[in-house]
């Protein structure tokens, strides 16, 4: 019976570590940029695809192909906001016309990149195998690169954290999410800012995608998936708000691993109706303001 | 009041020539199965989908601005009602309960949820489809053994007529909410919703009617469609894209005027027809390509560009068109 807590358990840290790393990347991108970015499982998408195509046909490491792919989101996502996002800004009369225009337009880009994925990788299930021995954890065997999944997630949220919360620009991060114009009146360089939020947020959903490809298969239609959980882990651990966002996907994680338990087939019902219940009687969230 | 009895009048003129136009066109559409080819009946069909779907759809997100992803949700119950009662009864009386169903469901969701404001509301609209897909094929597999049903077949020649009667039903009623009293209180909804309260709007009754009443038009659309189709399961008739593409419809035929909307509705229901079988992720991809552009650079749609180009030709126009 303990074995079997401790064994869901931690099925549950290892997924949650996962849920935590993909909600950060949003949660940055909507609670500073205000941009509810639906093609964020898109990003995941395109970090896990090139990833494989890296691994399978230069023969890199999938660890390494971090190098490559973090920036690249990063570059991709800073562009995105300084182009589209920049004039939605300019041309929508409020910030609650802005949040509209731009959830509508990451709907548009979301149909754009999945169909170049198409295009360019087909439709065929992709994986290869890396780091898939087993590690004996207290008496229970885990796949290493599970392991290693929540190991990179942990650190990229810890390390993110002290960024946030020990660097200049980390202050200024927060002082544009909670009044983005006043911020800007105070000297921060906000359009700079706002984009950089953007470009990071991709850049952490490139690296959840290289961790996925690791673990599960990769196909262009992957991304709605994680984009529905990113969602719902977010709005567990308040729209914004970065902890929130950490505690929240390790929550989500281990509720999923319990009902995995009980019958599999409920695992995505039982996050919809803790989506939809939270959603009516707190959507603040966990953390949120 | 001078004022308003002149606007009523030059109204009431202004809509007969236009009215007659449209009288004719339908009396040619309502004849087409004498005369049309199966292909064309069969087609027209979708587009009467689509523009009913894209219809129903601003009549309630127009004015109130609040953008809804639940149009799938309806119209997959409407399928549903169809496929569970359409063995034993006719399609008159299946398309009503088709659309009373999604009614209903539309008044329990927008009760609890329309308090929901902005992004709120659209992600919750858009779990609520996810959380219904899920928990059908949950049920559909551990209790009926079988993921999906069959639908009773009917002559396409009546499935046409069926979606031209909803179709011109649908836009008869977004027309005359437009015109009335009840759509101004919408719309002053829409712009600032605490002013809309304080002059006395019961807004929270205004909300939850316009949802189900447009709920009700996308259920009777999905319950005649599902005869189309045969064979359905929860994954195809709540897929995602019957909520997308009216949005983008809307959006990129101009969501302010009924002709927009029609018109953006023909537009994609015409391109999905000649790509989507050669080549579906081309036109997934112009999809794509057209919702950013069109929210980017046309903010009223094609039907603003229209109106532009109109009063510059002219060079006046009706301030208040």
């Amino acid at each position: 019976m303990l074995v079997t807590i401790l064994d869901v358990g931690i099925a549950g840290l290892l997924m949650g570590g996962l849920y935590a790393l993909i909600a950060m990347g949003l949660s940055l991108q909507y609670g500073v940029a205000r941009v509810l970015n639906i093609g964020h499982g898109e990003f995941i998408m395109l970090g896990a695809l090139a990833t494989w195509s890296l691994h399978t046909v230069l023969g890199i490491s999938p660890l390494l192909s971090l190098v490559v792919c973090a920036p690249a989101g990063f570059i991709l996502g800073y562009i995105l906001h300084r182009t589209l996002y920049k004039r939605l800004m300019v041309t929508s009369d409020s910030p609650g016309i802005f949040e509209g225009n731009s959830m509508l337009a990451s709907f548009g880009l979301l149909f754009i990149i999945q169909n170049l994925a198409y295009l360019i990788w087909g439709t065929r299930y992709k994986a290869y195998s890396y780091l898939a021995v087993p590690v004996n954890l207290g008496g229970a065997l885990f796949p290493a690169n599970s392991l290693v999944t929540l190991g990179f997630s942990l650190l990229i949220g810890v390390v993110f954290y002290i960024f946030l919360v020990r660097t200049r620009m980390g202050k200024a991060i927060r002082a544009a999410a909670q009044d983005s114009s006043t911020a800007g009146l105070m000297g921060v360089n906000i359009n700079f800012v706002l984009a950089l939020c953007f470009g990071l947020g991709v850049a952490m959903a490139a690296c959840a995608g290289m961790l996925i490809s690791m673990n599960y298969s990769v196909f262009p239609s992957m991304g709605m998936e994680y984009t529905v959980i990113a969602i719902i882990v977010v709005v567990l651990g308040g729209l914004g708000s970065i902890p929130g966002s950490f505690i929240g996907g390790i929550i989500l994680g281990v509720i999923g691993s319990i009902v995995t338990y009980f019958d599999a087939g409920l695992a995505l019902v039982a996050y919809y109706v803790i989506f939809i219940l939270l959603l009516l009687l707190k959507p603040t969230g966990l953390m949120g303001k | 009041m001078i004022q308003l009895s002149w606007t009523s009048i030059r109204a009431s003129k202004s809509y007969l020539i236009p009215g007659i136009i449209l009288l004719i066109v339908l009396i040619i559409l309502a004849a087409l199965p004498t005369f049309g080819s199966k292909y064309s009946i069969i087609f027209l069909s979708t587009i009467y989908m689509y523009i009913v779907l894209t219809t129903s759809w601003v009549m309630f997100s127009g004015p109130t601005r609040q953008i809804s992803l639940a149009t799938a949700v309806f119209f997959g119950i409407g399928i549903y009602v169809a496929a569970i009662l359409g063995m034993h009864l006719p399609l008159v009386v299946m398309v009503l309960i088709g659309g009373l169903t999604s009614a209903v469901m539309a008044l329990l969701v927008g009760g609890l949820t329309l308090r929901l404001k902005g992004v709120y509301f659209t992600i919750f609209t858009f779990g609520l489809l996810e959380l219904i897909k899920n928990l059908l094929n949950w049920y559909e597999v551990t209790f009926t053994g079988t993921r999906g049903r069959f639908v009773v077949v009917v002559d396409n020649n009546a499935i046409y007529l069926y979606m031209l009667a909803i179709v011109v039903l649908t836009l008869l009623t977004a027309f005359l909410i437009r015109r009335s009293k009840y759509g101004l209180a919408l719309q002053s909804i829409g712009e600032q919703e605490e002013a809309a309260a304080h002059i006395g709007i019961n807004v929270t009754l205004m909300k939850v009617s316009a949802f189900a009443i447009s709920a009700f038009f996308m259920g009777a659309a999905g319950a005649v469609m599902a005869t189309r189709w045969t064979y359905i399961d929860p994954f195809m008739a709540f897929n995602m894209n019957y909520s997308f593409t009216p949005v983008l419809m809307a959006i990129f035929g101009g969501a302010g005027q009924l002709g927009g909307v029609v018109l953006g509705a023909i537009f994609f229901a015409y391109l999905e027809q000649i790509l989507i079988t050669k080549y579906p992720y081309y036109y997934m991809l112009i999809f794509g390509i057209v919702m950013v552009v069109s929210i980017l650079y046309l903010p009223n749609g094609l039907a603003g560009v229209f109106q532009k180009w109109r009063l510059r030709t002219v060079g006046g126009g009706n301030a208040h068109s």
